[in-house]
């Protein structure tokens, strides 16, 4: 089974601090990391080909430092990394971004099986995985939380929605996007580590990938981003001070006064 | 790439570099300089105080169509065993101020068969035209049926807005048909208004985890796209006296699907579907235990809310996964939040600060949680929780 497992280099956002003053985001010296949706994803992947065997490869698309990322990837027991790296890709949103995926997927051995994160920890939208699965006319299944079979033409999951869960089978090849739920992903060993250490990745340019320039980068996108602006200061801050009885009738009092009772 | 900084005109003040929300300006000598983090997102175009950066030649992405012949707001209305989503009242709700804005119809689209009272409270919702795709694989949820309905929908009616709840359905399917359109699809839109001159949608939404806010447009391509978080939008009372075309639509041949559901199971208990409910208590590492969890469900049912969790409360196993808010869990927007024994890691803060109360109680008054809560109580959730409960039940009678 070829399994090709879609990653994302993101901020940290644990380490995103907002300056009161200003009211926006520090971002000095934010580490880059391994989004954390992806890791749940390459983990399935990697413990997929573990079962069944095969060959699990990472793409992603991003700069050149994205190679580190990779790295930590097939440290974790990834094959193989695909880079799709050129200044025509940026400014994608996230039609282009499926679209340059999908055309660095198409180049791996005939794959599978696509899993994606749920969504990345930047943009939030949880839009790439479909959107790759349409460009390669492949079915797509969202939110899996557990994979329950899995055979040379079929993959059985649960997939989460609002009130519960559904049990879905579909054909392979497939796309899926996973959540957290799913597995714990193992940490880097010491031997994919060496691996990872003298894995040489060769960025793909959009050239190499034989992309329209119409489909890729900020031409190939639909949506532009036409602000950015800092969210409203939120919180009154109002402490509520006394006994705990006291407090909570004067809260209780409160929520009377605004009418949300 | 297609930013440029005008090395004559740079004075050098470093105020693009503070105010980019990507962190890809730095200062190279005395001019500034964009790095490859760049998204062209104009913010330092706009803060420049001399105007020295200039994004040029704004390419188009093609679509194939006339975008003038793109006319109405579409809701999609979400339907599950004949029950319509609440977030599909509230998009009609939106829609219909933005329809009356650009002056043109207010359609519903609903799939499935067996579901006429959804069709009439879709009118009395504010619908003008209710189009009906009427095939039994859509009473079950396929990504690729869904998306070919819809697509087929909008390839022939064209409307020049569509908005979706952004539900685990609404935003597992939507984006295969903006793919499938070439059009542009942003996600989880917080607040919309309409440009009525260009007739543009402008969508903004959260990102960073809610850090940062983004208006998104869609300038050279129809339909103009979103899915919206449920619970920012207000729906309309239900009018009975309203009227409305209906429209129905079959396909050629049964839609078929390259997936199968086996099997629904709801998770038993409460309804854990946080992303609609109107109130939430939440509990966090200071509950302790399984026990504290006791107290928020007991809380939670006197508010007829539902009870969510933090991460750490997850992963100490004291709720289940659906119940987890925040980064990796859900993102929620109730009318009130309690936050209880949870400190406010931005991972929690991203899942509920768009909240419209937020209710902190917590033994450590410098926990970050207090920065976004309207009230605050400082305490031991123990002592406070027991005598919340008890007043809200005395108050209710």
């Amino acid at each position: 089974m070829n399994i090709a497992v879609c990653v994302k280099q993101v901020p940290d956002a644990s380490e995103v601090k907002i300056d009161p003053q200003t009211n926006t985001m520090k971002r000095e010296g934010v580490p880059a990391i391994l989004n954390p949706f992806d890791t749940y994803a390459v983990e399935e992947a990697i413990s997929i080909k573990e079962k069944v065997g095969g060959k699990v490869t990472a793409v992603t698309m991003g700069p050149p430092q994205a190679v580190e990322m990779l790295k930590l990837c097939v440290s974790m027991g990834v094959d193989d990394a695909t880079l799709l790296s050129d200044r025509a890709f940026a400014g994608a949103d996230t039609w282009a971004t499926s679209y340059t995926l999908g055309l660095g997927i198409k180049k791996l051995d005939k794959v599978d099986l696509i899993i994606c994160g749920k969504q990345a920890i930047d943009g939030d939208t949880a839009q790439v995985g479909p959107g790759i699965a349409e460009n390669l006319g492949l079915p797509f299944v969202a939110y899996v939380r557990k994979v329950l079979d899995i055979t040379d033409t079929t993959l059985t999951v649960e997939r989460l929605i609002e009130d519960g869960y559904e049990v879905v089978e579909v054909s392979l090849p497939a796309v899926i996007t996973v959540v957290k739920e799913i597995n714990t992903p193992r940490l880097p060993s010491l031997k994919g580590k060496m691996r990872a250490k003298s894995l040489e990745v060769k960025p793909l340019s959009a050239a190499d990938l034989g992309a329209i320039p119409e489909n890729i980068g900020l031409a190939g996108s639909p949506t532009k981003v036409f602000k950015v602006f800092s969210p409203p200061v939120k919180g009154q801050r109002e402490f509520i001070e006394g006994e705990p009885a006291e407090q909570a009738s004067k809260l209780v009092a409160k929520l009377h006064e605004l009418r949300v009772l | 790439m297609a930013i440029m900084v005008k090395t004559d005109i740079c004075v050098g003040c470093g105020a693009c570099v503070s105010q980019c929300p990507f962190g890809a300006i730095d200062m190279k000598g005395e001019f500034a300089a964009i790095g490859d983090k760049c998204t062209l997102c104009g913010t330092c175009v706009d803060v420049c105080p001399v105007s020295a950066i200039e994004i040029t030649a704004e390419p188009k992405a093609a679509q194939a169509d006339d975008i003038t012949a793109y006319k109405g707001v579409w809701v999609f209305a979400e339907q599950r065993g004949g029950a319509v989503a609440p977030v599909s009242f509230e998009l009609l709700g939106e829609g219909r101020r933005l329809a009356d804005k650009l002056g043109v119809q207010l359609s519903a689209v609903i799939f499935g068969t067996g579901i006429e009272p959804g069709i009439k409270s879709l009118i009395e919702a504010g619908a003008d035209k209710v189009y009906v795709y009427e095939d039994a694989l859509l009473n079950e949820f396929h990504e690729d049926a869904y998306a070919d309905a819809l697509t087929e929908l909008i390839r022939e009616y064209k409307p020049e807005a569509v908005l979706v709840g952004a539900t685990s359905i609404g935003r597992a399917f939507t984006p295969m048909v903006a793919w499938r359109i070439r059009t542009g699809l942003t996600a989880d839109c917080t607040s919309l208004d309409i440009d009525t001159e260009k007739r543009q949608l402008q969508q903004t939404r959260p990102a960073f985890g809610g850090n940062i806010m983004a208006t998104i447009l869609c300038p050279d391509n129809r339909p103009q796209m979103s899915t919206v978080r449920p619970g920012v939008m207000k729906r309309l009372a239900a009018d009975p006296s309203r009227t409305g075309e209906v429209v129905r639509k079959k396909p050629a041949k049964p839609l078929t699907s390259r997936t199968r559901l086996h099997n629904v199971i709801e998770v038993a208990g409460h309804s854990i579907n946080i992303s609609e409910a109107e109130i939430i208590v939440s509990g966090g590492r200071g509950m302790g235990s399984d026990k504290g969890f006791a107290l928020l469900k007991e809380l939670a049912e006197v508010l007829g809310g539902v009870v969510g969790a933090s991460r750490a409360a997850v992963d100490n196993g004291w709720m289940p996964y659906p119940h987890q808010i925040g980064q990796t869990g859900r993102t929620v927007c109730p009318k009130i939040y309690f936050a209880c024994g949870i400190s406010g890691a931005i991972q929690h803060l991203a899942g509920m600060q768009s909240s419209d109360l937020i209710i902190a109680i917590n033994k450590d008054a410098s926990a970050p949680i207090f920065n976004v809560a309207d009230f605050g109580i400082v305490g031991d959730v123990y002592e406070v929780l027991p005598q919340i409960i008890k007043q809200v039940k005395e108050a209710r009678g």
